[in-house]
């Protein structure tokens, strides 16, 4: 898709919430258009889901991320990615990406417990051919995600009433 | 004992109160977890972090004496080329600009600067609160000229014309416009430049909204040929970059008009505040971007709350500046100020009656959609519910 105007993927990255009437009225075109390529943008991939942004330290789970930093070796033929793809099959596997700089691959994994995540890193991921090291770091608070903070600034109490 | 009453000067004493007092209290005191306020006339977004930590660097420097009257040069000269990038208009740091206390302050030095007793300014009407008062406080007369919804708010040339006496002195110019969202093109402009070419009436061009112009850039009247040597501009930080709490504006114009308010200023408020203006200098040399993002965001709600407001069943123009609707609610038979209070106590929702914006704002409120998506939709379906009921 060439030309796009990316206006609504922005409006949409913002706020998926907004219905194709909203997004119509904001834009000045209508909810039809609006619709119709929403669906081509997932049809095509470029939107690739709606997730809602939880802050699970508010919740009674208590989990466990962390980025672990892999160094592998490239093969043949495919470079890094099919390593990368035996990485990003197992469902723990939240992001991953391939990184400029001192080491290869950035995987976050959440899991249940500290233990579980250490688990995953030398059962599953150490192991798998190619990989030749790996650096787990545990995050121990989140403070932005998606430009979205987790805690909510104050709010300035008195205004002015009326300008 | 002491008697104020004779203490007081006649003149301040004679500032009309605010007519819809009654409205302000009940605003007051409302006090309902559920309310929405679409009555403060300020943007939503706090201050881009870049500015903000520029103020606190500046701070921590230590930068914290009087900066010369005038404000720093070095955010003069930002200025300058700001004025000239954004509004093709060329002002010399040194001699044609001062740095004031919000843009109020440069109203006020200017009025004061150029009106004398009983001279007459003629200021158009619904507008910001300020110009009537500012100018009876130097005992000026405002002439106030309805501007009208059929002309989309705009001030035509035969108003004007009709308007101007020989005691005229003055013409303020509040556009983008406060409330009506009204804005003034090419066209207009020079319409009003033909009636001033050949009088001595000074232009205070009120241009804080300028920034914030939809579907096209903001022209000032002071580039209309002949204009810039009879134009005051005002304009300043607190809309285009959402600064209002740090109070910096600034006045551009003619060099002879500006040396005069500068002693005002001098005497009446040494500089503006040096915390704010190094903030201004970053919000000038890195800010146009968050100019564009906040007017795009404005822009996604003003079109969203006009199409709510048409679909509800009001009457409401097109504005095509500032962050305000103006819808009328003639229709429902109520005074402005009776449809506020009403609106406010059964739907916990604020907006501002038309008559608080002067003559001609009656049959009409002022909405501020400088609020999240959010809170204007829930806005607009208790509007709906409301209407519904009457």
């Amino acid at each position: 898709m060439t030309g796009m105007n990316t206006e609504l993927l922005t409006l949409l990255e913002k706020d998926a919430r907004l219905t194709p009437a909203q997004l119509g009225t904001m834009l000045g075109r209508d909810e039809q258009s609006v619709s119709d390529e929403i669906a081509e943008y997932e049809r095509n991939h470029i939107i690739l889901g709606y997730p809602a942004l939880i802050d699970w330290t508010k919740t009674d789970d208590e989990l466990v991320t962390a980025l672990i930093e892999v160094r592998i070796s490239p093969q043949r033929g495919d470079g890094f990615d099919r390593i990368a793809e035996r990485i990003y099959q197992y469902e723990e596997v939240e992001s991953l990406y391939l990184m400029s700089g001192s080491y290869d691959l950035a995987v976050t994994i959440t899991g249940r417990s500290l233990r579980a995540v250490a688990e995953f890193v030398h059962a599953r991921l150490a192991v798998i051919d190619g990989v030749t090291g790996t650096a787990t770091h545990f995050i121990l608070k989140k403070y932005k995600e998606k430009h979205h903070l987790y805690t909510k600034l104050p709010e300035q109490e008195e205004r002015v009433l009326f300008v | 004992m002491i008697d104020y009453e004779a203490a007081l000067s006649p003149r301040v004493k004679g500032i009309a109160p605010s007519g819809i007092r009654k409205f302000f209290d009940l605003l007051e005191n409302m006090d309902s977890s559920d309310a929405i306020s679409l009555g403060v006339g300020e943007p939503d977004f706090v201050t881009p972090w870049h500015i903000r930590d520029a103020g606190v660097y500046a701070l921590e420097k230590g930068f914290t004496k009087y900066t010369s009257n005038a404000g720093l040069m070095e955010l003069r000269k930002e200025i300058s080329k700001y004025m000239l990038r954004r509004f093709g208009l060329s002002y010399d740091p040194a001699g044609q600009m001062v740095v004031t206390v919000g843009g109020s302050e440069g109203i006020d030095i200017a009025v004061r600067a150029i009106v004398n007793q009983g001279d007459e300014v003629i200021i158009p009407v619904p507008s910001f609160v300020c110009y009537g008062p500012i100018v009876e406080l130097v005992g000026g007369v405002p002439v106030f000229v309805e501007t009208r919804a059929e002309n989309e708010f705009r001030l035509t040339a035969d108003e004007l014309r009709n308007a101007i006496t020989p005691r005229t002195k003055l013409l303020v110019l509040p556009f983008p416009n406060n409330p009506t969202g009204a804005i003034m093109e090419r066209k207009d402009l020079e319409a009003i430049a033909e009636v001033l070419r050949d009088t001595n009436i000074i232009v205070l061009s009120d241009e804080i909204y300028a920034e914030l112009t939809y579907g096209g850039r903001h022209m000032s009247i002071a580039n209309i040929p002949d204009m810039y040597i009879r134009t005051l501009v005002v304009n300043g930080f607190s809309k285009a970059y959402a600064m209002t709490g740090w109070r910096l504006g600034f006045v551009c114009g003619p060099r002879e008009l500006i040396k005069q308010m500068m002693k005002i200023h001098q005497y009446a408020i040494m500089c503006a505040p040096t915390t704010s203006q190094y903030a201004a200098v970053e919000a000038m040399r890195a800010g146009d971007g968050d100019i564009s993002m906040m007017c795009k965001d404005y822009d996604y709600r003003r079109r969203f709350l006009l199409e709510k407001l048409r679909d509800a069943g009001l009457t409401c123009f097109e504005p095509r500046g500032a962050f305000y609707m103006f819808p009328s609610i003639q229709s429902t038979g109520m005074s402005s100020a009776d449809f506020c209070a009403r609106f406010l106590t059964e739907e916990h929702v604020a907006v501002i009656p038309g008559t608080a914006f002067g003559a001609g704002g009656e049959g009409f409120v002022r909405m501020c959609y400088a609020s999240s998506l959010a809170n204007l939709s829930e806005a607009m379906d208790r509007l709906d519910r409301f209407l519904k009921r009457l």
